[in-house]
């Protein structure tokens, strides 16, 4: 799993760092199918992913990925984003399945099991966990204590509770009880590693 | 006849926005809405890569790559927004927390069904982004559109051909050439640019359609 909605919260330095690992053979989950050059488009690149679970690869920058569809080396399943966000949740919170009402009657819902619920349709949909989550918060503690940044929070949360193995990649390394309890977004529970990339912060306005 | 522009339709979608009302703007056509919401009235918008309390277009240099729209594109947050995450910002839309969400279209049916996501085509590479959730969450799905294709086809239908976003979730079809509600009892026009007459929209449509004030 990579947290990031196009860029915004995308952790590019570990991705990087994954590249420079050389592994491969990859299932991603992530909102897209990575944005211009950097990040999940780069791990793409590189030809490193072999399936990609998202909600919309196909942008006026995913050139790479659509470039890997096309050529038939990359496997899409296409999940609504909501849909994804709840499988991601459902995963971290140990559900079995969930109900969502998000696609029936769609092809994104074909073959799928449906119930009627107090008169209304839904879809069974199944978790989305991962071996690794790679995100990208704001500030962290040794405790794995996170907060986020404006719009680069999005998928980070979740992800973090959906992996076997939740990296961090965070602006600032903090000592433990700098960061609020009342505003702790990710409780360390749920985060494995932390790593300090102080030039990750974008943007200059706190 | 006159057509709206689609300055004029984002204004005809705002005027019916009240005071007090969550709403999420879909990406493209609807984002203009948000410039002609009425002044006197509070209304929260809501992206759902996470925010509540979505400001305009920050000024030039002010651009910040971690407070965007979901079209990607740099806003700013009133004073009072707050950010979230995923699972929070769909609990919003499905949840049916989010009072109206306004959303373009390929095709309407006249029962509300909505297709907006793909077009079918075989060597397209589909995506679906919020879409289905956004359709199906809101307490009113409103779809702004032009009712023509470029060749002349209605996008108005009696059931869409395109694949489906949602079964009937639209409630109301705002276009350049009239406002449509829409659901279990069809379509009835409920407001004409000038020149146009119910007459003339069924003949572009090819669909019976109910006058203002008529039952279907």
């Amino acid at each position: 799993m990579i947290g990031g909605f196009g860029t915004a919260g995308m952790p590019d330095e570990l991705i990087d760092a994954l590249i420079a690992r050389g592994v491969g053979d990859l299932t991603l989950v992530n909102n897209n199918a990575g944005n211009a050059e950097s990040g999940v488009a780069a791990l793409i690149a590189a030809g490193r992913v072999r399936k990609i679970i998202c909600s919309f690869p196909r942008q006026s920058d995913s050139h790479h990925f659509d470039a890997r569809y096309r050529a038939g080396e990359i496997e899409l399943e296409l999940v609504p984003q909501g849909n994804l966000a709840a499988r991601i949740h459902a995963a971290g919170a140990g559900l079995g399945a969930i109900f969502t009402p998000t696609g029936y009657g769609t092809m994104l819902a074909e073959g799928k099991e449906t119930r009627e619920i107090d008169g209304r349709q839904y879809v069974l949909e199944h978790p989305i966990r991962a071996d690794f989550a790679l995100i990208k918060a704001h500030r962290g503690d040794r405790w794995g204590n996170l907060v986020y940044r404006k719009t680069a929070r999005n998928f980070g949360p979740i992800m973090a509770m959906a992996a076997r193995t939740t990296i961090a990649q965070v602006s600032e390394i903090v000592p433990l009880g700098d960061i609020d309890p009342e505003t702790v977004v990710t409780p360390g529970i749920f985060v494995q590693r932390v790593v300090a990339v102080p030039g990750s912060l974008q943007g200059s306005k706190q | 006849m006159n057509r709206w522009t689609r300055e004029q339709i984002a204004a005809r979608v705002a005027r019916d926005i009240p005071e007090g009302a969550y709403v999420n703007l879909g990406i493209g056509l609807p984002t203009r809405i948000a410039d002609y919401l009425p002044a006197d009235r509070e209304i929260l918008l809501q992206s759902e890569n996470g925010l509540l309390g979505m400001g305009p277009a920050p000024a030039g240099g002010d651009e910040d790559p971690e407070l965007i729209n979901a079209g990607k594109q740099p806003v700013t947050l009133l004073t009072g927004g707050s950010y979230f995450h995923h699972a929070d910002s769909f609990a919003m839309m499905r949840g049916g927390h989010i009072d109206i969400c306004v959303l373009g279209a390929f095709q309407v049916s006249t029962q509300g069904d909505l297709a907006n996501w793909h077009t079918g085509e075989k060597d397209s590479i589909p995506a679906v982004g919020g879409a289905m959730d956004l359709a199906i969450g809101a307490k009113q799905t409103f779809v702004m559109m032009e009712l023509l294709t470029k060749s002349g086809e209605s996008k108005l239908v009696s059931h869409c051909t395109y694949p489906l976003t949602g079964i009937a979730c639209v409630s109301r079809v705002y276009t350049d050439l009239a406002v449509f509600e829409v659901g279990a009892r069809g379509a009835r026009v409920i407001d004409l640019a000038d020149g146009m007459s119910v007459d003339k929209l069924s003949v572009l449509t090819k669909l019976t359609l109910a006058g203002p004030g008529q039952g279907v």
